[in-house]
Parts: C-alpha cells; sequence; structure tokens
C-alpha cells in the first residue's frame, strides 16, 4: 500500500465516528421521518402508509397554522431585537472601558444558564400581580399587561425574556470588533468620517461575517425555540401551549403531536415542512449574503 | 442643523480642553450606558435570590418588598427535600461527564482526521458535517425516538450518551479550526523517529490543544446538563430523572409556592454559575473561534 492510499485510509479512520453517526443518527433519521411523514404510526403498531393525507390534514389543522403564527411571530421580533441588543451591547464593550471583564461577565451570564432555571424564574418576573416587571412598569406609570395570562401578550412575553439571553451572540461579535483592523479607523478619521460614518463604513463591513453566522443560528434558533415555550406555558393551558394555544411553538406542536398523541407519522409530516421552512430561509439568507457579507480575506 | 454649525465652529477653535470634555463626556455616556444595562441583566439575579430566602406570606406582598424580614434558609431545606433532588442531581452528573468523555475523545479524532488527512471527499463530507448544523433537532426527534424504542433504549441513559461518542459537528469545528494552527513540524519529526500516528496524536498534538479540549468539554457539560428535551422523551421513571426534568415537574407540583420554586431554581442553576466564573475564558475562546472563522 502506497503512502497515499495509507494516508486516505487513515483519514477515513479518524472521522469514522462521525460518519457512523452521520449515516445512523442523522441521515438514517431524516429520511425514515420523511417515510414516517406518509404513514400513520403511533408505535405500536407497524407504521400504515396513507399517502399525502398528513399533509392535507396539515393544511386543515388550526394548531398548525396556529403554531406558524406563533414561531414567525417570535422569530421576526426576537432575532433581529437580540441581535441588535447584542451588537449595542459588544459596542459598549469594546470601548475601552475600565472593569471590562465585569460587565462582559454580567451581560453574558444569564446564556449559560439551564434553560428551564430560566423560564421558571421568568414566569415569576413576568407574574402580572407580584412579579417585578410589573412592578417597574406601574413605578414608571407605563401599563403593566398580563403577559402569559392573556393571549396577545403570549408572545411578546416570549420576545421580552429572550433578550436576557443574548450573551453568546454578543461574545462573538465583540470578538469580530475586536479583529477589525485600527489602520481602517486611523485612515477612516484622516478622512475625517463622523462616528457614524466609521461605524457604516468600518465597522459593519467588517463585522458582517459575524453578523451572518449570528443571522443563522438565531433564525435556526427560533424555530426549535421548545424548552421555555414548555416550561413556561405549562401553567397556563393544555399541554403547554398557553391560553389558548397562543404559546403554541412549532416544536411544542411537533412534541405534543408525536410524544403526547402518539400521532407519529403527522409528527414526522409536520417537522419535514419545519425543515423545509428552515432550510429555505438559510437559503435566502445565503444568497443575499453576496450583497451584504463582506469577506476580508476572500480568495479564489 | 445649527447644533452641528455650533459644533464645528467650535471644534475649528478647537483648544486642548474642549476635546478632553468632550471625550469624557461620551466616556460618561458609555459608562452610564454600561451600568444601566449591568443593572437591568443583575435585577433578575436579585430578584430570584430575593424571592428564594421569603416567606410564602411575603411572596405574595404587593408592591414586593426586596428584603425579607427573616432570610429563610429552611426554604432550601424544604425545597429539595420534597423530590429527590440528590438523585436526579447524580443522575445530571452521571450523564454530563459521560457526554463529556464521549464528545472529547470522538470529536478530537474526527476534527484531526479532517484537519491532517487527504483523503476523496474530505471537502464534501466537512460541508456535509457544516451542514448538520442546521437541521433542527426537532426534525430528528421522532425517528431518533423510533430508533432507540427499536433497541429497548427508552428510559435508560443510553439515549442520552451513546450519541455524544458519535462526534458533533460544533466542536468538530472548533477542534479542526485549532488544529490547523499548529505547525506541521512535530508531528512530522514524530513520524521520523517511528512512531505511529494514533501514538503521535495522542502524544504530540493533543497536548497542544488543551485550551480547545478544555472549551469543547465545558460546553458539552454545558449542553448536556441543560438539556430539556431529551430526557424530557426518553426518561420517564422518575428515580431516573435530571434535574432540568425534577425542575419542571416541582414548579407544575407547588406551583404556587414560588419562594420554594426561586429556592430550587437557585440551587439547579448554581453548578453552571460555578463552571462558568472558573472557567469563563474558556467559553470565550470557544466561541470566538467557531463564531469568528464560520
Amino acid at each position: 500500500m502506497n503512502t497515499k492510499h495509507r494516508e486516505a485510509l487513515l483519514g477515513y479512520l479518524y472521522i469514522s465516528p462521525w460518519l457512523i453517526g452521520f449515516v445512523c443518527l442523522t441521515l438514517g433519521p431524516l429520511l425514515a421521518s420523511l417515510y414516517f411523514g406518509f404513514t400513520q404510526y403511533n408505535l405500536l403498531n407497524a407504521p400504515k402508509f396513507i399517502g399525502l393525507q398528513n399533509y392535507i390534514h396539515l393544511l386543515y389543522d388550526p394548531d398548525f397554522w396556529q403554531s406558524l403564527y406563533v414561531t414567525f411571530y417570535y422569530a421576526i421580533f426576537s432575532v433581529p431585537l437580540d441581535l441588535l441588543v447584542a451588537l449595542g451591547m459588544a459596542i459598549l464593550l469594546n470601548q475601552k472601558v475600565r472593569f471590562m471583564r465585569w460587565f462582559r461577565t454580567i451581560f453574558y451570564l444569564p446564556a449559560v444558564l439551564p434553560p428551564v432555571a430560566v423560564a421558571i424564574l421568568w414566569n415569576w418576573i413576568l407574574n402580572p400581580k407580584y412579579g417585578i416587571l410589573n412592578r417597574f412598569l406601574a413605578i414608571l406609570h407605563l401599563p403593566q399587561p398580563q403577559w402569559l395570562v392573556t393571549p396577545q401578550w403570549t408572545v411578546p412575553s416570549f420576545i421580552v425574556m429572550s433578550v436576557w439571553g443574548v450573551g453568546t451572540w454578543m461574545i462573538t461579535f465583540l470578538a469580530g470588533l475586536q479583529d477589525v483592523p485600527v489602520s481602517l479607523y486611523e485612515a477612516a478619521i484622516i478622512d475625517g468620517a463622523s462616528v457614524w460614518k466609521k461605524f457604516w463604513y468600518v465597522t459593519l463591513p467588517m463585522i458582517s461575517p459575524v453578523l451572518f453566522f449570528n443571522l443563522v443560528m438565531g433564525v435556526i434558533g427560533a424555530f426549535s425555540f421548545f424548552t421555555q415555550a414548555f416550561v413556561m406555558g405549562s401553567g397556563y393551558g393544555g399541554q403547554g401551549a398557553g391560553v389558548n394555544n397562543a404559546g403554541l411553538f412549532y416544536a411544542l406542536n411537533i412534541y405534543i403531536q408525536g410524544f403526547s398523541d402518539l400521532n407519529m407519522g403527522y409528527a414526522s409530516a409536520l417537522a419535514w415542512v419545519l425543515f423545509l421552512i428552515v432550510l429555505l430561509l438559510t437559503l435566502l439568507i445565503f444568497k443575499s449574503s453576496a450583497l451584504w457579507v463582506y469577506y476580508g480575506g476572500e480568495r479564489e | 442643523m445649527s447644533a452641528r454649525t455650533s459644533l464645528t465652529a467650535d471644534t475649528s477653535y478647537a483648544t486642548g480642553a474642549s476635546v478632553r470634555l468632550s471625550r469624557r463626556l461620551s466616556r460618561l455616556v458609555t459608562y452610564l450606558l454600561l451600568v444601566g444595562t449591568s443593572v437591568c441583566f443583575l435585577i433578575p439575579f436579585a430578584w430570584l435570590i430575593v424571592s428564594a430566602f421569603k416567606t410564602s406570606d411575603e411572596i405574595f406582598v404587593y408592591p414586593p418588598i426586596w428584603w425579607p424580614a427573616h432570610w429563610r434558609w429552611e426554604n432550601f431545606v424544604q425545597a429539595l427535600t420534597t423530590l429527590p433532588f440528590g438523585r436526579y442531581a447524580l443522575n445530571s452528573i452521571l450523564i454530563a461527564v459521560v457526554n463529556v468523555v464521549g464528545n472529547v475523545v470522538s470529536c478530537s479524532l474526527v476534527a484531526y482526521g479532517f484537519a491532517r488527512f487527504r483523503f476523496p471527499g474530505r471537502r464534501i463530507l466537512f460541508m456535509v458535517l457544516l451542514a448538520t448544523m442546521m437541521v433542527p433537532s426537532q426534525v430528528l426527534l421522532v425517528p431518533q425516538f423510533v430508533l432507540f424504542h427499536e433497541l429497548g433504549w427508552t428510559n435508560t441513559f443510553l439515549p442520552l450518551t451513546v450519541p455524544a461518542f458519535f462526534g458533533s459537528a460544533f466542536y468538530v469545528f472548533l477542534l479542526r479550526q485549532f488544529f490547523m494552527t499548529l505547525p506541521l513540524e512535530l508531528e512530522e519529526a514524530a513520524k521520523i523517529d517511528g512512531a505511529g500516528s494514533f501514538r503521535t496524536f495522542l502524544t504530540i498534538v493533543l497536548p497542544q490543544v488543551k485550551p480547545a479540549l478544555t472549551a469543547v468539554a465545558i460546553f458539552s457539560f454545558q449542553g448536556a446538563w441543560n438539556d430539556f428535551l431529551s430526557p424530557l422523551i426518553y426518561l420517564n421513571d422518575p428515580t431516573k430523572f435530571t434535574l432540568q426534568l425534577g425542575l419542571a415537574q416541582f414548579q407544575g407540583t407547588y406551583h404556587t409556592e414560588w419562594n420554594l420554586i426561586m429556592a430550587a431554581t437557585v440551587v439547579v442553576m448554581l453548578p453552571m454559575l460555578v463552571i462558568f466564573f472558573a472557567a469563563q475564558r474558556y467559553f470565550i475562546e470557544g466561541i470566538t473561534m467557531t463564531g469568528l472563522k464560520g
């Protein structure tokens, strides 16, 4: 055996754990769920092929549309808001300030905590009568919503809570900001650029790859949003979906269909629709990135 | 507009003093914003801790009080003994530790394979690996459950631990980034000395990426420790519950005794807080490596 073959063989050997895992735990299940989507399956009996019935049923299923509405509503507001807050905090931290480590620790900390614990804490913070948020709103003479108790404030409750956990995004932004070459700012200052122009023409293009990465991950995260929805909604309505299903996130609906009602076939169809939606959104972001993402070290 | 002209007029006469003044002003604004945001981020923690020490009467006082008359440590005893939290903690630790071992071993092997060896299909396979990060876990939920159900693994820790031994895209990516930065010379020298590839990997390569391995260990501990969905669907015997499941169940059972619920929440948060303060550097380095080069 020559060295080239030997090297290839060794390479495959090293990556074999992932290769096996990919086939058995990702690709296989992905195809299996595509198949289950065309069947009626309750885990006890063998899957029964029913053609497109699950997908037709889905079109007339109010829970499906409700979950789609809730998830899009959450994603459209929480992703841009969280990105903006994370970027703002990263810019503040990048100002050569004293005690920067302390501030960074405080901003980042909530992001590492268990989502169940965070959800339970926020359930109490958002308590309409005894919670601390409405107390502050009362002191400021602002209206005090009933948060998770009323359907129209349920998704906003989750959006408010999401701001507390932007730490990871903030760290990536901060790293991106620290990577911007100082020489670019110096050149901009010589050209007489204002603070705003420096941000718009130097900072933003230079950190656009980070923004891109966070945007993709944020969209995927929003569409997989489950734990907080389940834990916070369970005090307010059937199977954790809040009052009048106002907190019925897409992932929660999959869980309820598959693991509470044992409609594994229908849950698989729902999962594939989710997969296609996320794929489409990711592709859109990737396609659009040619217009707004700047890669400094671009080669080839 | 007039403000701007007066500003430019100012700077044209700029003395050192006025420049210093405006710099000081912007510095002041920065600190005000930093402190303000910090307070907003810390208030939930303060509220959590204060609530955990209140009596059940003090919990339901309007307006809320910020200083309990008597700090009730008994709340913690009461909260932690009503459910077997000690058992839950042991289960969580066991699952998290096995996940750490599995991920560190498998991901470092796979990452080294992608970083150092040329083989047909390497680029495509690596792209596939990255693409798996974009598959929402819910899509694989049902078929993975069916698989583990057929294997007879439900209601055991196996579905929560075995997958870690098959690598995870995020950690493989992170480690590969580190391996790529290592100079080849040491490995080549070891090869000339007659060391086998695997021995070189263990004794020469791995010691050089300790910070990255630590980051992977911490992230996978955090991931397993914080996970809720997998234990929720795979475990139904209460003696096998993890802390997260136990905490969620506790909230469901004692839904009005917020002081006890907050006490239990503090305890469940504590290990992550300790790890975070002890190893913040690795969290930040790990995120920085993957976020930037993505």
